[in-house]
């Protein structure tokens, strides 16, 4: 591998925050909240809205929007990073851990090690559970202390801040276990299977 | 939104060292650079490339561009507005010169795409530098000398800001089946004969396609811009799954 050419007068631009160590490689900070998103913003009507919990075609759970705003909440500041080069720190969210989900569900062994989020618009993701457990994800309904906008993927999201964002998916419906490992949407579309920010895991092969 | 096709990867996206031959002022914000890359491995319109620029003291930064060329063209084209706040903007739009080299990777992303072999109408809607991935479907249609009707509603701040102007013109008067639509949102000129307000629900049935000819639908622009146009295509009739967007935001540009 040779060095990279020199770009001549090209120097950072960025705030100091920029040098943090809270910084993964190939990312810059960013003030506001760039909004990306494959198709139309979906129109969720709350009175049908419902999450669940699935494996191998049988419902596990599923709550309503009153059911799921019962349950207890769990609010994190965290820094988000956006495959698209983008980071932005300290992003305030509340919502339902999966960890809250799943014993709600009275799911104590996860019955499988992947997980599919699906969405409406058709948009799906694939995360392993271990990356969904522990206090590391939560499905997301309020950010910086109000309803979540349906841009940025309100009602409700899938919030999973060690990863690169897509894996974050916007307007998250149900979360179905998968026994074996499988792409998503941009996973199938040449982007990483896993995604950790921190390796760089871009694109498939990185 | 489903029904995509998995593209099979050759293998990692390596980075590759291109060279600038040419920088074309668009308007006085954005240029056009032509690039040289030795070995591209062919893209689809509409994908984008991620590029990185190294500075002297070894400082690293990527962006991600749209790439603006049809796949069929000699060399490959990106399209960048300056962001006055940006880091890389500035650098590729006003420093950049023939001759000088950095480093791209890609083509990336298989969604936003558009083929001869999907057939049409084709139905581009684009605000500012928003219009680069629909400019290479719109040359890669004319390149292939496509018959999908094609209607390209573009949105712009002043008569100054459209960018590839006198080539969609061109294109557009060569009885290719092209129409565009401008619209102004800041000023007009004297004599201006094109729409002078956002893209609204009323011009993307006057100047779009109806439903009923099941077009594939692709924005591009600011968020505001796509979210706008999107939910009237919704309100419209347009089927959720032909309607794919792609958002330039303010920053990362």
């Amino acid at each position: 591998m040779s060095d990279p050419p020199i770009s001549r007068g090209f120097r950072r631009r960025g705030a100091t925050d920029a040098r943090s160590d809270r910084l993964p490689p190939g990312q810059h900070l960013v003030g506001d909240f760039p909004v990306l998103s494959a198709g139309p913003t979906p129109r969720v009507d709350l009175a049908r809205w419902n999450f669940a919990l699935a494996f191998d075609n049988k419902l596990l759970a599923q709550w309503t929007w009153n059911e799921f705003e019962a349950l207890p909440q769990t609010d994190v500041t965290v820094d988000i990073h956006c495959v698209t080069s983008w980071s932005k720190f300290d992003t305030a969210w509340r919502g339902v851990a999966i960890d809250t989900l799943f014993n709600a569900a009275g799911i104590g062994e996860p019955p499988a090690p992947f997980a599919m989020i699906h969405c409406d618009g058709g948009y799906t993701t694939n995360v392993p559970i271990a990356d969904l457990v522990g206090g590391k994800a939560m499905v997301a309904t309020r950010y910086q202390g109000r309803p979540l906008a349906p841009e940025h993927g309100g009602p409700a999201r899938l919030l999973a801040p060690h990863l690169y964002f897509w894996k974050s998916a916007k307007w998250a419906r149900r979360l179905e276990f998968i026994a074996h490992d499988a792409p998503g949407f941009w996973e199938s579309l040449g982007y990483h299977i896993y995604g950790d920010p921190w390796k760089e895991q871009r694109y498939a092969g990185d | 939104m489903p029904a995509t096709e998995p593209v099979a990867q050759p293998g990692p996206l390596r980075w590759r060292t291109v060279e600038v031959i040419e920088a074309i002022a668009e308007t006085p914000r954005v240029k056009s650079l032509v690039l040289r890359a030795p070995e591209w491995p062919g893209h689809r319109a509409g994908q984008h490339v991620d590029v990185r620029l190294t500075g002297e003291d070894g400082y690293q930064a990527q962006r991600s561009y749209s790439l603006a060329s049809a796949p069929e063209a000699a060399h490959l084209a990106i399209t960048v507005e300056r962001v006055d706040d940006g880091e890389v903007s500035p650098y590729l739009a006003e420093e950049v010169r023939p001759g000088d080299r950095f480093e791209l990777r890609g083509p990336i992303g298989g969604y936003f795409v558009w083929t001869v072999g999907m057939g049409g109408p084709l139905f581009l809607i684009a605000g500012g530098s928003g219009i680069a991935p629909l400019m290479a479907m719109v040359r890669h249609r004319a390149v292939t000398r496509s018959s999908a009707p094609a209607r390209l509603i573009y949105s712009s701040r002043t008569a100054d800001d459209i960018i590839y102007r006198g080539e969609l013109e061109r294109l557009a008067a060569s009885e290719s089946g092209l129409e565009v639509t401008h619209t102004l949102t800041r000023s007009r000129p004297p004599g201006w004969r094109g729409e002078t307000r956002r893209i609204d629900r009323a011009m993307l049935t006057s100047a779009g396609f109806p439903p009923s000819l099941r077009p594939r639908a692709f924005v591009c622009g600011p968020t505001g811009l796509v979210e706008t146009a999107a939910r009237a295509l919704l309100e419209i009739g347009h089927a959720p799954n032909l309607i794919k967007t792609e958002r330039f935001g303010p920053t990362g540009r």
